[in-house]
């Protein structure tokens, strides 16, 4: 059986510092695949070869069989890559509905093709429920530059799935939301749509085992283990990894 | 109340300038007439700067070039080919679009300062271009004699300056509210949204280097066509008309103007523009002292130009940015260009 993605003997150096030496990564449709590890493990590395912003030294990565070690940002999100970033990135002088609208465009099918205007009016359709579902609609018309942190993660959210995407790269979400924002969060994450598949980096353990069904641990380039959050929490090599992390 | 009053203004003031625009060549003397049109002319180009420095974020130098380019192209279509004003139109926006497209692979990779100083020596290059290839444009000496446009087939030809002044207007009016139209479409929301985050549109799956190519060459055809309007104003061209001087010119007019806002642009350049023929006027010989004057004061007292001074004066209502992020930019600022 083939994978969504499927990442091969993934290395990356900076100067004579192995990022990554040799990572081998799968993916599923519809998995919920987390990526752990102390700092420095390499984890928002593998994140920016998959979303194509750095090109690995060594290695490959094939999304839906096919080869797209070569493609930039833009190209893989056309194929449905689409990535969460830790700060959120939206659009500061455009309003929420335009936010999505934009992310919405490129791969929006209008029901009339060369109609004038007819795909942002089907990306402006996409919009209107995504932001309903991030409970966003009462700030629709409000440029994002004047949403708070947290409304911005969830903005963000609302782009990335306005970009029908297959697989969704999350970069520690949670970074610097409040607790009652977090729950919000892991709620809509949960409640994403079972097609899309995602890989989550994130510090916060509990939050891993919330919303992962299998687990990768990266330390210092390398995988240290794979398997179900039960298997990983249980594992005396991970904790022996974080302790040394920690310390 | 006072919200909804300010919220007005813009509105009020743009009425009131358009109307004081059909009425002044009944008001004012020939000669001012004949100024206005060249100056209506420039404001034109100046929104095409303004389209790609303040909503593309393509600061330029450079839109002399496809606005030679138009002129010279109307010029020679004009006294040898048609006295048809659309089809000069036509003709010349086609070469400004033209030359802006050859361009497109020097500009479109670059940012910044990097742009301002391509798009400059771009500038320069057609500038001496014109002054070397006499067979067609004359040389320094330019084209002189072009016969009076007649705007369409079978309409008399505009014979006074007020005629080609009302006619200048008209073509502006009518592309000013194509760009309108323009920036409120698809096309305008992908490249503000470029604007305020390149990085972020190529990760939504945008093809970010199509939309300003895209960009780069809309601007090209409204300067061409502006460069036809310059012909018509003054029946005369020479590679004077291009000069750096008219690009500084233009870019400090539109950064008063407010870069993102097409009325601030053209009212920003046709300021300049006439601030600059009435100190020739009044104090011969130092007319770039003082306008250098005022750029350096525009840039220290209001960095994010006149259109933006005014959204400070924001009612009551409107949300506030929120203290941890800096105030969204609508516009690109000074700064912005020296990055």
């Amino acid at each position: 059986m083939t994978g969504l993605l499927e990442a091969q003997e993934i290395s990356v150096r900076y100067g004579s510092l192995a990022a990554l030496d040799g990572v081998d990564l799968r993916i599923h449709d519809g998995q919920r695949h987390a990526l752990i590890g102390p700092n420095g493990a390499g984890k928002t590395t593998l994140l920016n070869v998959l979303g194509g912003s750095t090109r690995p030294h060594r290695g490959t990565v094939r999304f839906d069989g096919r080869d797209v070690g070569r493609l930039g940002p833009a190209a893989r999100a056309r194929r449905g890559i689409n990535r969460i970033h830790q700060r959120p990135a939206v659009f500061p002088t455009l309003t929420a509905t335009e936010n999505v609208v934009v992310a919405a465009l490129p791969r929006v099918i209008p029901r009339r093709r060369w109609w004038p205007g007819g795909r942002r009016r089907a990306a402006q359709r996409l919009a209107g429920p995504l932001l309903d579902q991030m409970g966003l609609t009462a700030v629709a018309a409000v440029p994002a530059g004047h949403l708070a942190h947290g409304q911005r993660r969830q903005l963000e959210i609302a782009m990335a799935l306005a970009g029908r995407p297959r697989l969704l790269l999350l970069d520690e979400p949670a970074a610097g939301l409040s607790a009652i924002e977090v729950g919000r969060l892991v709620e809509l994450l949960q409640a994403l749509p079972r097609a899309v598949a995602v890989l989550l980096v994130e510090h916060r353990l509990d939050l891993v085992y919330a919303l992962s069904d299998t687990v990768t641990v990266l330390r210092d380039g390398q995988t240290l283990a794979a398997g179900t959050p039960d298997e990983i929490r249980t594992s005396p090599l991970v904790r022996q990894a974080y302790a040394d992390g920690v310390a | 109340m006072r919200g909804e009053v300010i919220r007005r203004v813009p509105g009020g003031i743009a009425a009131l300038v358009l109307v004081g625009l059909v009425v002044a060549p009944w008001v004012v003397d020939d000669y001012t007439t004949a100024i206005l049109a060249r100056t209506l002319a420039l404001a034109l180009v100046g929104v095409s700067v303004a389209l790609l420095t303040g909503v593309a974020g393509m600061p330029t130098l450079g839109q002399t070039a496809p606005y030679a380019a138009g002129a010279y192209a109307c010029a020679v279509v004009g006294s040898r080919v048609s006295d048809i004003g659309v089809v000069q139109l036509v003709v010349a926006a086609a070469a400004g679009a033209l030359l802006a497209a050859l361009t497109v692979p020097l500009v479109v990779h670059a940012r910044g300062v990097i742009v301002l100083m391509i798009t400059l020596a771009i500038g320069e290059l057609v500038v001496i271009v014109l002054g070397r290839w006499r067979s067609v444009t004359g040389g320094t000496d330019g084209l002189a004699g072009i016969p009076p446009v007649r705007p369409f087939w079978g309409l008399p030809a505009l014979a006074n300056d007020q005629a080609r002044y009302l006619y200048a207007l008209v073509v502006v009016a009518m592309l000013v509210g194509a760009v309108l139209v323009l920036l409120r479409t698809r096309a305008g929301l992908v490249l503000r949204a470029g604007r305020d985050d390149e990085t972020r549109l190529r990760a939504s799956g945008h093809r970010v280097a199509l939309h300003l190519s895209g960009a780069h060459i809309a601007a090209g055809a409204i300067a061409g066509a502006a460069g036809s309007l310059l012909v018509v104003a003054q029946q005369y061209i020479s590679p004077a008309d291009f000069g750096f001087d008219t690009s500084a010119l233009l870019l400090l007019g539109v950064v008063i103007g407010g870069t993102a806002s097409v009325g601030g642009a053209l009212v920003g350049a046709a300021l300049v523009i006439a601030v600059r023929d009435w100190l020739f006027g009044v104090l011969p010989g130092h007319a770039p002292l003082v306008l250098g004057a005022l750029f350096v004061a525009t840039v220290y007292l209001l960095p994010t130009g006149v259109n933006r001074a005014r959204g400070r004066l924001r009612p009551p209502n409107a949300p506030a940015p929120q203290p941890d992020q800096p105030a969204a930019h609508d516009q690109t600022t000074v700064a912005e260009l020296h990055r």
